[in-house]
């Protein structure tokens, strides 16, 4: 069966499917329905993922040495190693008793940024767009939020406006150039996108060795701190802020757009059969400019969130891996605006719980950073886990291959034919 | 097809099984005693690093050392976080505040400002800094700095002097006056040698006076190392100084091909004593720029248990040997006593202060 019947948001399957539907039992209902597989997912990754912290750590390959002789030892810091870790990467992310809540304050500001870059790679897969240029669109966005935040000084309310005007107004400059080179020249978008990334990051570089980007007096490529007025308030004794709102608000707006709007209509129809599109009317040229912008838009707004939210500071690494990590969120997602959301919480809470992790148990960032690879790996191929546990029942009458629905929605090829 | 996959599968799990039986025959320890260090005490020393990780081979990797070694000497298990990303440092730190840490170290400008706030937030705990100073002294941080120009003079008088070229070189990995300092007091070095001899060795890669000059744009594409130090070494140049980090090894590379095919090139490495810790390069290694960081950090640690802590800036110095030139190992034979006896001459003077290194980028305090 398709996997895009199981995505609420997907694009509506091309194919007969619903032949099957009669034949359909409860329990294969029940297995091949999302939730039992998220189920295991979330199980096998964190099984996996535990076995790989038990294997890196010191204990437990002290004990395996003497595993015979007193085999106790052995698990109990096997299972020491593994619960530990996942038990931090809780605390860390949503709850310990010292800090209450405070995790999954914390949890909610590292997504922040995570969701606005994902809507905008989301809202461009729909639109049959494969946007790689977060990264570049954040940049610019960050670039341009963060000058009107330091180089201006203006009352408050109207400086933190236009900083997220100017961040959004940039992300969408960068998003639209490649929507217009795409739409006139025919140019592939996602080199168009690479580059542009390249681009977008060497500028930066360049900017913040001049001195209108330095601090006074300094050489070291940092700019100056934001005005107190152009950054977003934060609620009292956490990193969460403003952003976190904007980043809600912008879901909906996604959400509205692809469901209620005649562009995003327009756009849907794009993404799944431009030609036809075309036929019927649509001006596929203005779609994709607009989708592109869009999207550039929204990661320009993760660029906000950064400068004006938690580092207000412009540095090299401003974007840090957000726009790549943009692409897994929304993929993660299905590409549907709520999807997407959730996928940024997600992660949101792994970025958070990781700190945690890495702390209070000596596990290497970068195994913690494997892990939750793994749990992402789960969690996004469902038929993995359906074929690890035996549960790809073939349907009795084989359904005609089919040519998966090309670029149109990249998210909901993964269950194929 | 599936039965025969599933078959491999067993043959590997049993091999795997057998493999982890045989290794699991050792005897069990005695109960009792533990595993404990010498003296647990309740002083805790942590740290932070920048987006580098600390296995940069350089300035995260040396801090981290000497914490590690602080943590031996004085009986705590140091805790550390790497930061993946700029933003992750507040949170690290925030971390760091909740696992109770007397003393954090933090690594690099970067850092700057999440430090300050982090001390401001708990005036009662103490923090070190490496590679930074601020304009204010913050009363619970102490920086730990170096006045790297004074040994990079040393190694570009070096480099000078055994160039049979003519030409020498330096690029750096990112335009940060923590690395424009190397090439300050390289550049100097030549100059120094140059007006001394009266001779017209060629630096590439580093105008003083513009403070501009060749990068590779980080501290990780070990290929644009190559790149850049292929094409100095193809303008003739024959002592090539990397200020990149990892980046070096590219320089290694390209100075090792070159090399092969008939050149006489060498390297001058950076941070630590390249012909130790990058020893693929050993036998191209001239000399080397040392900060000698891991002891900074293990000395302020060691003063802050004993409660000796202050603001004051660290400043290594050739003469507190913070900074120094690394032996010259394999290359001794090479370096003539004359040039050993210049050097012992030029580190003298710009101890007493006869001789002025100054850069853009040297410590204010």
């Amino acid at each position: 069966m398709s996997q895009s019947e199981l995505s609420p948001g997907a694009p509506p399957p091309l194919h007969t499917n619903t032949i099957q539907d009669g034949q359909q039992s409860v329990w294969v209902k029940v297995t091949q329905g999302p939730g039992l597989v998220s189920v295991l997912a979330v199980f096998v990754a964190l099984v996996l993922g535990g076995l790989l912290i038990a294997a890196t750590d010191a204990r437990v390959a002290e004990t395996a040495g003497y595993l015979f002789s007193r085999p106790s030892d052995f698990f109990g810091a096997l299972w020491a190693a593994g619960t530990d870790s996942y038990v931090s990467l809780f605390q860390g992310s949503i709850y310990n008793s010292n800090q209450g809540f405070a995790p999954f304050l914390e949890t909610l500001t590292v997504s922040t940024p995570l969701i606005c870059a994902g809507l905008g790679v989301a809202l461009a897969f729909r639109a049959g767009l494969f946007n790689i240029g977060a990264q570049g669109q954040i940049i610019i966005g960050s670039i341009m939020a963060a000058y009107a935040g330091f180089a201006w000084h203006l009352p408050i309310g109207i400086h933190l406006l236009l900083v997220v005007i100017m961040g959004v107004v940039g992300g969408a400059i960068w998003g639209g150039l490649v929507g217009l080179l795409k739409a006139r020249t025919g140019a592939h978008e996602v080199i168009l996108t690479i580059m542009f990334n390249y681009v977008a990051l060497y500028f930066l570089d360049f900017l913040l060795n001049t001195t209108a980007f330095q601090r006074p007096g300094e050489t070291n490529p940092i700019s100056p701190i934001l005005d107190a007025n152009a950054v977003f308030p934060a609620l009292p004794g956490s990193r969460l802020h403003l952003g976190f709102v904007m980043a809600i608000l912008l879901t909906i707006l996604v959400a509205w757009i692809l469901k209620r709007s005649t562009i995003g209509f327009e756009f849907r129809a794009v993404g799944i059969n431009a030609a036809a599109a075309r036929t019927a009317g649509v001006n596929v040229a203005r779609s994709t400019i607009l989708v592109m912008a869009i999207a550039g838009a929204l990661a320009g707004a993760a660029g906000v969130a950064q400068v004006a939210g938690t580092e207000k500071v412009l540095t090299a690494g401003i974007a840090a891996s957000l726009g790549f990590d943009a692409i897994t969120v929304a993929l993660l997602g299905r590409s549907t605006p709520w999807g997407t959301f959730f996928a940024g919480l997600l992660f949101g809470a792994f970025r958070a719980g990781a700190v945690t992790m890495q702390i209070s148990t000596g596990t290497p960032i970068d195994i913690v950073l494997v892990v939750q690879s793994l749990i992402v790996l789960f969690i996004a191929a469902p038929p993995l886990v359906r074929a690890m546990f035996g549960l790809n029942r073939k349907p009795k009458n084989k359904p005609p291959k089919h040519a998966a629905p090309a670029p149109a929605a990249p998210a909901s090829q993964g269950g194929g034919a | 097809m599936r039965t025969i996959k599933r078959k491999t599968g067993m043959a590997a799990a049993v091999l795997g099984i057998s493999a982890l039986v045989l290794s699991g025959c050792g005897a069990a320890p005695e109960d009792g005693g533990g595993s404990g260090s010498a003296a647990a005490s309740d002083y805790l020393g942590c740290i932070v690093s920048d987006s580098g990780g600390f296995d940069d081979q350089s300035f995260n990797e040396s801090s981290f050392r000497g914490l590690t070694q602080a943590g031996k000497d004085l009986g705590f298990k140091p805790k550390s976080a790497e930061s993946k990303a700029n933003s992750d440092f507040a949170t690290n730190l925030n971390g760091m505040m909740t696992a109770n840490c007397n003393l954090t170290v933090t690594v690099g400008f970067l850092l700057g400002d999440a430090t300050k706030a982090a001390a401001e937030a708990n005036p009662d705990k103490h923090f070190a800094i490496v590679d930074f100073e601020y304009a204010e002294p913050i009363k619970n941080i102490k920086p730990i700095i170096y006045d790297t120009a004074q040994a990079a003079y040393l190694a570009g008088y070096t480099a000078a002097a055994q160039s049979k070229t003519g030409t020498v070189a330096t690029f750096g990995g990112i335009k940060i006056p923590t690395v424009t300092i190397f090439m300050d007091g390289f550049a100097d070095g030549v100059d120094k040698y140059n007006t001394d001899k009266n001779k017209d060795i060629k630096l590439l890669g580093w105008d003083k006076k513009k403070q501009d000059g060749t990068f590779t744009g980080d501290f990780e594409k070990q290929d644009k190392g190559k790149q850049v130090t292929k094409n100095f070494l193809d303008q003739g140049a024959d002592v090539i100084m990397p200020v990149a980090g990892p980046v070096g090894k590219g320089a290694g590379a390209a100075v090792k091909a070159a090399n092969a095919s008939g050149k006489s090139a060498a390297l001058v490495w950076v941070d630590s004593d390249g012909f130790l810790t990058a020893p693929d390069y050993k036998d191209v290694m001239l000399t080397s720029v040392i900060k000698t960081m891991d002891e900074a950090v293990e000395k302020v640690i060691t003063e802050d248990k004993a409660g000796n802590f202050d603001s004051t800036a660290y400043v290594g110095t050739l003469e507190n040997s913070g900074v120094a030139l690394a032996p010259f190992h394999d290359f001794d034979s090479k370096v003539s006593d004359e040039t050993k006896s210049e050097l012992e001459a030029l580190k003298a003077g710009i101890i007493d202060g006869s001789i002025k290194v100054e850069s853009d980028s040297s410590p204010k305090s």
